[in-house]
């Protein structure tokens, strides 16, 4: 090859060595700061209460495994389930009897009674969940 | 006998040549001279910082089910505790505010031009440390509205494309903000952001002793007689310690009679509480991203707001270099573009402060 120096040659390959010393100490760190999966069962159902523990016009945040749900009773008497993490900035939403709709304090964002981004910033609807009512007892399940 | 051990170190370090160097420091006056402390009574605000951080650490402990008790433990059992968890609460907002202070100051002085780039470059990144020990700081007392702040804060870059989930969870921790993510902010905290923010500030002070204070510009071309100038030392000190004690009383009153409160524990189960908004110098982000709708065309909006002020920052740090090419009405156009900067924050920050 022409232009390739004896010396030029040894600068490339410690060149090329630094740059493999680099990465074998910054490979390691990289994977070591990123968190490992950890698998998590998934819920089918878990039972969140009685019927008579929710006021109709009031909605609660119940824990559905690691994650955050609210469940609404309508002002009808009807049970519904939504995921409580906001669509825009992941702040957990509350049920605003008042307005009779689902809304985030961090900034305003507003969703409907199915869950639909009405106003302000989310950018997508919340995930419904299917509420089961088996005798007096209120089941929250990921099932459609 | 103080002669006898300066002269013994004389003889083995020679300071008589650091004390000759030190006594040819001289400091521009003229009427924008007061703008020159604001930089000295950060750099003691961070002292402050980091004295009262090494107090608090003797008694903090790091996880969900510690750092929410120790923090409530320094201040009601702790003596002095409250005061000191309170000075460094305040200490960092002024700090914050002190920088930003001297960042605009430099600015429209124009004293970041040649020769001066770096040092507004590596002072526009120890504004960017000084956030970011706000925002990792701010969670490690693990109360609800620390809660809500680092989520909403560490979403904000899950709206990078590509990588962003990702980021998200090195961030975390994990998928959730958890004991996981207080476990990382407080490494970053009290290990990292120091480690950083110690080297380019010594880059940022060698840099200034290096080059010297910054002249006026009016001042080129003027015979050096009608420039005054004062002795850094003893003169420009000497007035620059009687501000830090100005600066100590006040942050004593702010934490002695508005205590910084602790709030209720991080609970990861219950909604927003209403009014939530971040700490003050966030606010100007904060309302950007609330009022721009979901989708900006193609994109999300909150994507377009990180994407906007990354931008931003990154025209803001790198103004000295393409600020010369404005051509004939160059003092202009970057004085207009730093009150555009300054009314954008301020209206934005006031907004979201009434909203």
């Amino acid at each position: 090859m022409r232009g390739v120096t004896r010396r030029s040659f040894i600068d490339w390959l410690l060149g090329l060595g630094i740059v493999g010393w680099i990465s074998s100490v910054l490979y390691p760190i990289i994977q070591y700061i990123i968190p490992p999966r950890v698998p998590e069962a998934r819920l089918s159902a878990v039972k969140v209460g009685k019927v008579d523990d929710f006021e109709p016009n009031s909605g609660r945040v119940v824990r559905f495994g690691n994650e955050p749900v609210l469940l609404i009773r309508t002002e009808f008497g009807d049970f519904k389930a939504f995921t409580a993490t906001c669509t825009h900035l992941a702040c957990i939403v509350q049920y605003r009897p008042d307005w009779k709709l689902i809304w985030c304090a961090c900034h305003n964002g507003r969703f409907d009674l199915n869950g639909i981004n009405i106003a302000g910033p989310p950018p997508r609807p919340l995930e419904p969940l299917k509420v089961v009512v088996r005798g007096d007892d209120v089941y929250v399940t990921r099932e459609a | 006998m103080w002669r006898r051990i300066y002269r013994w170190l004389d003889e083995r370090y020679q300071l008589q040549a650091l004390v000759e160097f030190m006594s040819h420091k001289y400091v521009p006056m003229h009427r924008h001279t007061i703008w020159y402390y604001f930089g000295g009574v950060s750099l003691f605000l961070f002292l402050v910082q980091v004295t009262t951080g090494i107090l608090l650490l003797m008694y903090y402990r790091v996880g969900e089910d510690a750092s929410y008790e120790s923090v409530r433990f320094i201040m009601s059992q702790v003596r002095f505790g409250w005061l000191i968890r309170s000075i460094h609460s305040w200490g960092a907002n002024l700090m914050i505010l002190t920088v930003f202070i001297h960042m605009f100051s430099v600015y429209f002085t124009r004293a970041y031009r040649k020769p001066r780039e770096l040092t507004w470059v590596s002072g526009f990144l120890l504004l960017v440390l000084a956030l970011f020990f706000g925002f990792t700081g701010y969670l490690l007392p693990w109360n609800q509205l620390a809660f809500f702040a680092t989520r909403v804060g560490t979403e904000i870059v899950g709206s990078v494309p590509a990588i962003g989930h990702e980021l998200v969870r090195i961030l975390r921790g994990g998928e959730e903000v958890s004991g996981a993510t207080l476990a990382r902010f407080f490494g970053l905290h009290v290990a990292l952001l120091p480690g950083i923010f110690t080297i380019l500030l010594t880059l940022h002070l060698l840099f200034i002793q290096r080059q010297g204070i910054a002249e006026p510009e009016s001042w080129a071309g003027r015979p050096e007689s009608e420039k005054r100038r004062m002795p850094f030392f003893p003169n420009f000190l000497l007035r620059d310690l009687l501000l830090w004690l100005i600066v100590l009383n006040v942050l004593a009153f702010l934490a002695v009679f508005y205590p910084w409160e602790l709030g209720p524990k991080a609970d990861p189960f219950a909604p927003a509480p209403p009014g939530i908004k971040p700490e003050w110098y966030f606010l100007f982000m904060y309302q950007t991203l609330k009022i721009l709708p979901a989708k900006v065309f193609f994109l999300e909006g909150e994507f377009v707001g990180v994407l906007f002020f990354t931008l931003g920052g990154l025209l803001w740090m790198t103004v000295p270099f393409w600020e010369g090419r404005l051509g004939k009405y160059r003092n202009e156009i970057a004085h207009l573009i730093g009150w555009i900067v300054l009314v954008y924050i301020a209206t934005m920050t006031l907004w979201g402060f009434r909203s």
